[in-house]
């Protein structure tokens, strides 16, 4: 009985310094993905290493091969808080184990050593290197693709102002694989043809296809498109994607051109479309629409795997839909145009997020997961105030800081029943008036300087009638 | 525009329309780019789809193959039909067209290969 537990071996996570709020979800995603199971020994946390048994090396691989969180993975050999205590546990690691495996004492290997949170310089690396000279590997030292990596580690804390003489943690193993990070470095917005003036960054696309689940042959939409980021994150881990938005100029290419050097030349050939043959990405571009999401477009049996999609806040992009303030004659001269900019209205987040929702009870398939970000004013204690729905339970919720007062949160959803008509409507939204306390920064800092923060000011609104 | 989202649009949202399915196709530019065929991912897509839609559509566009007007029960294993469904739904794009609401006739331009499905705000 026991023995099915004994296999697991014990690995160290390293993540990169970057989105730690993000590192778990990402994880417990693409363990469901993989559909296998894990036991966290050591939660991701603020440190840059948590510690997991795996049930095999393959596992391990596949998990690098899908995280952006992830820096490495190592099978961890042995651990200690005291460095001579790691010495003497490899010592007897070295005589019990390593003695055993001749294939690896004759492979070809390197050292590498990762400080978190210290500096060290080049003789003092050598002269740890030379610390584990009692290691029995006798084969070439190779630092170009060697047959094996050893990873000796050292954790200095997470506060670079206080950093101690010795190391909190120190960790010993051998590398089994590198996690996918250079494909930020390959989708990197620096490089891509078109992209808009709120594109998501390569990383973050990345990690939200990750909470999507995205997988193989699953059919991934976005209702606020734009520039098509995240769409390419998507068909990047192999899902289909199509898109739409309310800005014909943009789906277009037709706005300001996106390299600055190049403003005075008009658009060509800047388009989502475009992004994707960069990438080698077109044969799983479905197709791009130019309509307003928060209308019904769509047969209503239609299903898809996933939404992932970053709505506007208002702030750096306009949050609009077709409408209007004022009652219009029926025009018969303009019938044969083509409309292209219908007047618009404001269309208030938390209207968005509720058009979202609806329409992901609707068109999610059971299962499936809505992706999606929320603005929240860092001020305010916003636990109570996301979203909630009765068809969706909510599997993680990220923060990323972005300026002093201002965060984002990632929410993952994940799709529990198929709505009847009535659970469709059985929403939640709370209204945080993001917007208005954007731009009204200065009175609201003077209310929480003063310690007061009135709940009705962020009331639950729901909406009966669609 | 491909067949595959042909297939799912529609023209409901359009004031005192109810169905708004299927849209009528007007055809003005054919593009065909070969992409790479996946069986699984056809295989899946197609109980999502409208078969009939899709076939009347395929052959409006010239580009049915032997599509069958009835869909048969073990198209998962009939490789050949998997591929004609492939290259109607994903390698066949309208690239300059329309798409008719098959109630009030209100049409959408599809242009370089982009439908426009916006509406003016007093026809919602």
């Amino acid at each position: 009985m026991k023995d099915k537990v004994n296999n697991f071996k014990t690995y160290l996570f390293w993540f990169a310094n970057d989105h730690v709020d993000f590192r778990l979800s990402e994880i417990e995603s693409i363990i469901d993905i993989l559909k296998t199971c894990i036991k966290w020994v050591e939660k991701p946390s603020k440190k840059p290493y948590s510690i997991v048994d795996l049930p095999s090396d393959t596992i391990a691989r596949e998990i690098a091969h899908r995280s952006v969180t992830l820096k490495h993975i190592s099978e961890l050999w042995v651990s200690s808080a005291e460095k001579e205590d790691l010495h003497s546990k490899l010592k007897e690691y070295s005589d019990k184990v390593l003695k055993n495996l001749i294939n690896l004492r004759k492979a070809s290997f390197k050292f590498n050593i990762e400080v978190f949170c210290n500096t060290q310089n080049y003789s003092e690396k050598i002269k740890k290197i030379e610390s584990f000279n009692y290691l029995p590997f006798e084969g070439p030292v190779k630092l170009d693709n060697p047959d094996i990596t050893l990873q000796y580690f050292e954790y200095y804390g997470v506060d670079p102002n206080n950093i101690p003489k010795k190391p909190y943690y120190l960790f010993f193993g051998k590398l089994i694989a590198n996690s996918q990070r250079k494909i930020i470095h390959n989708l990197s917005l620096k490089k891509r043809t078109f992209i808009g003036n709120t594109s998501m960054d390569a990383e973050l696309s990345l990690v939200m296809a990750n909470h999507a689940k995205v997988c193989k042959g699953d059919v991934i939409y976005d209702p606020f498109v734009g520039s098509g980021s995240l769409l390419i994150a998507a068909a990047y881990f192999g899902g289909y994607v199509f898109g739409i938005d309310i800005d014909y100029q943009m789906i277009h290419g037709k706005t300001k051109p996106t390299r600055k050097q190049n403003r005075h030349i008009a658009r060509k050939d800047e388009n989502v479309l475009a992004n994707m043959k960069q990438y080698g990405l077109e044969d799983q571009y479905i197709d791009i629409l130019v309509g307003d999401s928060s209308l019904p477009l769509w047969r209503s049996d239609f299903k898809l795997d996933a939404i992932i999609t970053d709505p506007p806040y208002g702030i750096r992009e306009a949050t609009e839909r077709i409408g209007s303030n004022h009652i219009h004659k029926n025009n018969s001269q303009n019938e044969n145009k083509e409309t292209k900019f219908p007047s618009k209205v404001i269309y208030t987040f938390h209207q968005i997020l509720y058009d979202l929702l609806y329409f992901s009870a609707l068109h999610l398939k059971l299962g499936g997961r809505l992706v999606t970000w929320i603005p929240i004013y860092i001020h305010y204690n916003e636990h109570n105030y996301l979203p909630e729905h009765a068809c969706f339970s909510l599997i993680s919720n990220c923060e990323q800081i972005l300026s002093r007062v201002v965060s984002r949160r990632l929410l993952t959803f994940e799709k529990i029943k198929e709505p009847s008509n009535e659970e469709l409507k059985l929403c939640k939204i709370y209204n945080n008036n993001f917007r208005e306390k954007y731009f009204n920064y200065k009175y609201n800092a003077n209310i929480s300087s003063s310690g007061e923060y009135q709940n009705s000011d962020s009331f639950p609104i729901e909406k009966n009638n669609l | 525009m491909k067949l595959v989202t042909h297939n799912m649009l529609t023209s409901k949202c359009l004031k005192g329309v109810n169905t708004g399915y299927p849209l009528k196709l007007v055809v003005k530019e054919i593009r065909v780019q070969s992409s790479d065929f996946n069986k699984e991912f056809i295989s899946k897509m197609i109980p999502r789809l409208d078969w009939a839609v899709f076939v009347v559509a395929a052959k409006q566009i010239g580009h049915a193959g032997n599509l069958p007007d009835q869909l048969l029960p073990d198209y998962e294993n009939n490789e050949e039909l998997l591929k004609d469904v492939h290259h109607a739904l994903f390698e066949v794009d309208i690239y300059e067209g329309e798409l008719i609401c098959p109630e009030t006739n209100r049409k959408f331009q599809i242009s370089e290969g982009i439908p426009n499905m916006l509406v003016k705000e007093n026809e919602l």
